[in-house]
């Protein structure tokens, strides 16, 4: 298996969404509320990321 | 506030203690069949779409760190770190055997987002572990 060459963002947001999708299923109960907590998760996931790339541009610059 | 959510979460948690059943056949066999098939856990008790989104999630997870040339760990390596990958890798049960058997992840690491596919498989792993313990919430009646 080889090949695949995903750029770091594309390999977060691949990320934030599996995870999302676990954290909100097996952490509330009730559709909605799993949806919402999913969707919670995605954004803080990928929140962080641009806050964190932010910060490292900072540091650099 | 943060005394009513408390008081709240409290009541949450004798709700569920008073729902848990005692230990069944599902109990056992909910967790097992979930950490050898992602999602089965959830499927064998007919959480027919949660199950179908674990399975998807975790297999995808899985096989992109490996098609991202990420790294499969071995038990007996002696490192600590890769003892720990290795707890990681082991959580996501076939997928970690059948990767073991056809010698999937032994490759050396040629670029940088190998390592995040090594990564992919760990949480893969782990994400597996929670689900299989949701699955046997679910068989002693903790949670719906």
């Amino acid at each position: 298996m080889t090949g695949l060459a995903l750029s770091h963002f594309s390999a977060a947001l691949l990320f934030a969404v599996f995870a999302s999708v676990v954290f909100g299923i097996t952490q509330r109960e009730g559709a909605r509320d799993q949806m919402r907590y999913g969707a919670y998760c995605f954004a803080m996931f990928v929140g962080g990321v641009i806050a964190a790339g932010w910060v490292m541009w900072l540091i650099r610059h | 506030m943060a005394n009513s959510r408390s008081k709240s979460a409290t009541a949450e948690l004798e709700r569920s203690s008073q729902n848990a059943q005692p230990l069944t056949a599902m109990a056992v066999i909910a967790p097992a069949v979930g950490w050898l098939i992602p999602g089965a856990g959830h499927l064998v008790q007919k959480r027919w779409i949660r199950g179908l989104l674990l399975l998807v999630c975790i297999v995808a997870m899985y096989v992109l760190g490996l098609k991202m040339d990420g790294h499969v760990y071995q038990p007996n390596s002696g490192e600590v770190l890769d003892i720990l990958g290795f707890v990681g890798d082991v959580g996501a049960g076939g997928l970690y055997i059948v990767s073991r058997v056809l010698d999937y992840g032994q490759g050396m690491i040629q670029h940088a987002t190998a390592d995040y596919g090594t990564k992919f498989i760990i949480v893969a792993g782990l994400l597996n572990f929670i689900a299989v313990v949701d699955a046997y919430h679910i068989a002693i009646g903790k949670k719906k």
